[in-house]
């Protein structure tokens, strides 16, 4: 039986097992390659997206049980790059292999949709489930900030140099 | 180097050279820069196989119809339009290689950065060694890109000095174009391109090399070429290479190294919707080298699904001379072995004696155990077989290997396997051994259709080529003052060498030459032991391999011996490192391995050591900042990859002994560095690294077995981990450009462990720290 979504904006339907993790839905169906596998069971969070504003992990989530909510994935973040966050990630050169990064920065997009000036702990407790293995943390850290600093009327390189 | 098998009849010596050299050429440490000496370089074919417009090869004595594109080095090619199209014949997998490299070319070229195209070079050994290991892609290749520019912007010039009629010296290149010096007038690349294409090609002799005060992009912040793409999620990593019709494999491989499969029951498996097909891949043959592990593999139309049948294989598999293998025996194993006379691998003056006299002693043992690299994408690799030939799409560190390791699991040539390189999702050495390609190759073959092996991380923590688990004993001699008159140093650690040797107990030149023979000190009698060890499982080097036990050996001692002198370990090591000078170890027996580079290009400078402790002394406070209660600070600095690091960590420990490390300043001396940006974040990543060394990593077996199986219990750093700030400052140096994207890690571990001493009394000489109780 079909399962429907609403995928970054747009109503799909996939015919596919019930219990295929929303990821390999993503994946291997929908071939929207952004969003990757890293350890299949929670703990890394390379496979983050946003299930109606929320961070989930994809790898754990049935795709019935996504029927009818709204998803969205790096994909959808932003169609130009436009969003704060690929700014400050750019602007501070954070990515070092790139491949955790697509759910840092989801995670991140979803921190701050709820809590438009974080501290430190904020960011800590909201990211602590994304690792790294290249160790871009406090880059991460920063571009957080950034992104809070250019939400706030500054242009990425304002922010950076007024920080 | 997969062809070569070990005569029996081969001497004991010669065996254990070609172990070192075999291991060593897989470790890509020569200096492959000499490709680029080679005049047939300047006239290759074609770039690769998505640049197939760039196939007209440049033949001076043709002067008939002008090309459209020319390609003046292996590593350069123009377009009509005047393109640039730069190969990046090294892998990305964070370091920055992809970019650096050609940002060499570009500046040298007088290219406009803009307009520079880089494509990923197919694995070709007329690129030279492609193997990204070893922090050594700049090393190697800098001069390499620097002559390829140079060469090229020789030519345009020449050309449009000769379309002018003027002398070469009243023209110069300047981004993209040539302008005449007088006349103002210029022509661009584009333009100049059906001249400067047929010109001979200039000697080396005359060509002129910018300076660096005319550098546009060296030294300068140089953005990753990827980057936009990673953070839109469009880059495109090994995990998402695809090929129309593939079929999806998962291989459940042997529980015990070295046991094979005896029967098995795919009933199960087949049932599952989406399941295909089984195969049972072959095991290995001794000397291991990068093949595959064996086992059964299930292929399927989905992950999922392959996921799903895979759990219902049922194996019965024989027994393995490994079944026995524990983790706790082979640590005593270990720390036994070490309190015996091993391999003598450097010896100055007589220990022995002067323990003897000594006022006072001093010893202690470590250990480390076992890592894994756990890169963030598992292993991944798509190949097909068509036509007795293998096309493979994978991330790799060594598109050469693929090529060898491949061509002899098919029996086929090796210029018959197609290697394209994607970007890699973390490397840390697990990809430069292409076992999983193989496995992919091998499934091609027996489906008939193109395969994508995908491990998962459950499969990546099993199945690694780990980084070696070690013991180690030192023992040192102090005059009354506790000047340091003797230092033995014993390792003993199942050696990379098995895996291309089987039976090997001894460390690979490499090995040894990581820290176990090369002691920097001021002091007569010095020895270095390599005991025994037997090797049960694949191993292989991991970021920085044998300097990460070897450095949380020596520092950590150091440590012990300037507590135990009532100073710190800055004062103590500045003065046990003697006046500024070159090391020889020669006097001592040892031909320094030195990174496969010349001791005279790459001294062991005790000054360069010296000013980056002295430096990250200052910065940090060291030696001022109160140590105690709780908060402390730890110091380690050592050489290596050519480049001279130091380190201080504070960390704070709670009452209920949690470690926090609220700074970490690294001084880091690399020679002539290139981008520095990318300098610093390999730096930050070091100590993120380190620290999952340091706190964190074990794997371990038990029956044989790998006990861990996750990121849940095998753990690496996470945010709230990891050092809150990390200070990374550059030694500004026009020495050789030395390594970079390993020796940052070694000083991190014995600097953490150092810092904990300081803060809570508790020595910990066992790794990790978190199997120690700190309060």
């Amino acid at each position: 039986m079909a399962i429907t979504m609403t995928l970054n904006g747009k109503a799909v339907s996939v015919d596919v097992p019930q219990n295929m993790p929303l990821l390999w839905v993503l994946r291997d169906e929908l071939e929207m390659c952004g969003t990757k596998f890293g350890c299949g069971i929670g703990q890394c969070g390379a496979c983050t997206v946003h299930q109606d504003g929320q961070p989930i992990r994809s790898c754990l989530t049935p795709v019935a049980s996504v029927a009818g909510k709204k998803i969205t994935t790096i994909e959808g973040l932003s169609p130009e790059g436009a969003h704060a966050l690929q700014k400050a990630w750019m602007e501070l050169d954070v990515p070092q292999c790139g491949y955790c990064q697509a759910g840092q920065l989801m995670s991140a997009a979803a921190l701050l949709a709820k809590n438009s000036n974080p501290t430190d702990a904020d960011i800590e407790n909201a990211m602590d489930g994304n690792l790294c293995r290249c160790g871009t943390y406090i880059r991460i850290k920063k571009a957080v900030h950034l992104a809070v600093r250019m939400l706030n009327g500054s242009s990425p390189s304002e922010a950076n140099n007024n920080e | 180097m997969s062809n070569y098998t070990y005569g029996e009849s081969r001497p004991a010596l010669e065996r254990v050279s070609e172990t070192t050299r075999l291991a060593q050429e897989a470790y890509a440490n020569y200096d492959q820069s000499v490709q680029m000496l080679d005049r047939r370089g300047f006239v290759g074919t074609v770039l690769s196989a998505s640049a197939l417009v760039l196939g007209v090869a440049v033949n001076p004595s043709e002067a008939t119809a002008a090309p459209t594109t020319w390609q003046p080095s292996v590593y350069l090619g123009f377009e009509a339009d005047g393109t640039v199209v730069i190969m990046a014949h090294r892998s990305e997998m964070g370091t920055s290689s992809r970019t650096t490299l050609p940002m060499m070319l570009a500046d040298e070229l007088e290219a406009d950065w803009k307009k520079v195209r880089v494509e990923q070079a197919l694995g070709d050994e007329k690129y030279g060694s492609q193997n990204t290991d070893g922090s050594c892609s700049v090393r190697d290749f800098g001069m390499a890109m620097h002559k390829a520019g140079a060469t090229a912007r020789t030519m345009f010039e020449r050309a449009a000095a000769q379309k002018w009629g003027v002398q070469p010296g009243d023209v110069a290149a300047d981004q993209g174009k040539v302008v005449n010096g007088k006349t103002k007038k210029s022509l661009t690349y584009a333009e100049l391109l059906p001249i400067a294409a047929k010109m001979e090609v200039p000697k080396e002799h005359e060509l002129r090399m910018k300076t660096p005060d005319q550098y546009k992009l060296i030294g300068k912040k140089v953005p990753m070429l990827d980057e936009h793409n990673i953070v839109m999620g469009k880059a495109t990593f090994g995990m998402d290479a695809k090929v129309p019709g593939m079929l999806v494999a998962m291989v459940e491989r042997p529980p015990v190294y070295g046991s094979k499969v005896k029967s098995f029951d795919n009933t199960a498996a087949l049932a599952v919707k989406g399941v295909q097909k089984t195969v049972e891949l072959p095991m290995f043959k001794q000397p291991h080298l990068f093949q595959q592990l064996g086992g059964v593999a299930v292929l399927g139309d989905s992950t999922w699904a392959v996921m799903q049948g895979r759990k219902k294989l049922k194996i019965d598999w024989e027994k393995s001379p490994n079944d026995s293998y524990n983790s706790a025996d082979e640590k005593k194993f270990l720390l036994d072995s070490v309190l015996k006379p091993g391999k003598v691998v450097r010896n100055r003056g007589d220990v022995d004696a002067a323990f003897a006299t000594s006022a006072k002693t001093h010893e202690a043992n470590y250990y480390a155990p076992l890592l894994s690299h756990a890169p963030m994408e598992p292993p991944v690799a798509v190949a097909e077989f068509k036509n007795g030939k293998v096309e493979t799409w994978c991330p790799t560190q060594n598109p050469q290997a693929v090529q060898e390791a491949v061509a002899a699991a098919m029996g086929i040539p090796k210029t018959d396997v197609i290697c394209h390189v994607t970007l890699l999702g973390g490397g840390f050495g697990r990809k430069s051994k292409p076992d999983y390609v193989v496995e992919a190759a091998l499934l091609s073959k027996a489906t008939g259709k193109p395969v994508k092996v995908i491990w998962t991380r459950e499969d990546d923590i099993k199945f690694d080529y780990y980084h070696t688990v070690s013991g180690m004993h030192m023992k040192a001699g102090m005059d009354a003052n506790g000047k340091l008159n003797s230092w033995l140093f014993r390792s003993a650690f199942p050696p990379i060498a098995s895996t291309f040797a089987p039976g090997m107990q001894y460390g690979a030149e490499f090995e040894v030459g990581m820290g176990l023979n090369e002691l920097p000190y001021d002091i007569p009698n010095i020895r270095g032991e390599n005991c025994p060890a037997p090797n049960h499982l694949r191993l292989g080097w991991m970021r920085a391999v044998a300097h990460v036990y070897h450095a949380f050996g020596i520092h950590s001692f150091l440590d012990e011996l300037a507590v135990l002198n009532n100073t710190n370990y800055a004062d103590y090591m500045l003065k046990s490192l003697g006046p500024n000078r070159n090391i020889d170890l020669s006097k001592d027996g040892v031909k320094p391995w030195n990174n496969g580079q010349p001791i005279s290009k790459f001294p062991i400078s005790t000054g360069r050591l010296r000013r980056v402790l002295e430096q990250v002394v200052e910065q940090s406070g060291y030696g001022k900042q109160k140590s105690g209660n709780g908060r402390g600070f730890g110091i380690a600095a050592h050489r290596s990859f050519l480049s001279y690091i130091a380190s201080v960590v504070e960390v704070e420990v709670d009452k209920n002994g949690k470690v926090t490390i609220p700074n970490v300043w690294t001084v880091a001396d690399c020679g002539t560095v290139v981008n520095p940006d990318r300098v610093v974040s390999q730096f930050e990543g070091a100590a993120v690294f380190g620290t999952s060394v340091a706190m964190l990593g074990e794997i371990s077996a038990a029956n044989g077995r790998i006990q861990q199986s996750n990121f849940n219990d095998y753990q690496v750093a996470r945010l709230t981990e990891s050092p809150r700030n990390i200070q990374v400052s550059i030694v500004p140096s026009k020495e050789p450009a030395a390594g970079v994207g390993e020796p940052g890690v070694p000083v991190i571990v014995p600097a953490i462990t150092n810092a904990i001493f300081a803060a809570t009394g508790k020595r910990v000489r066992d790794l990790p720290v978190r199997r120690t109780k700190l309060v």
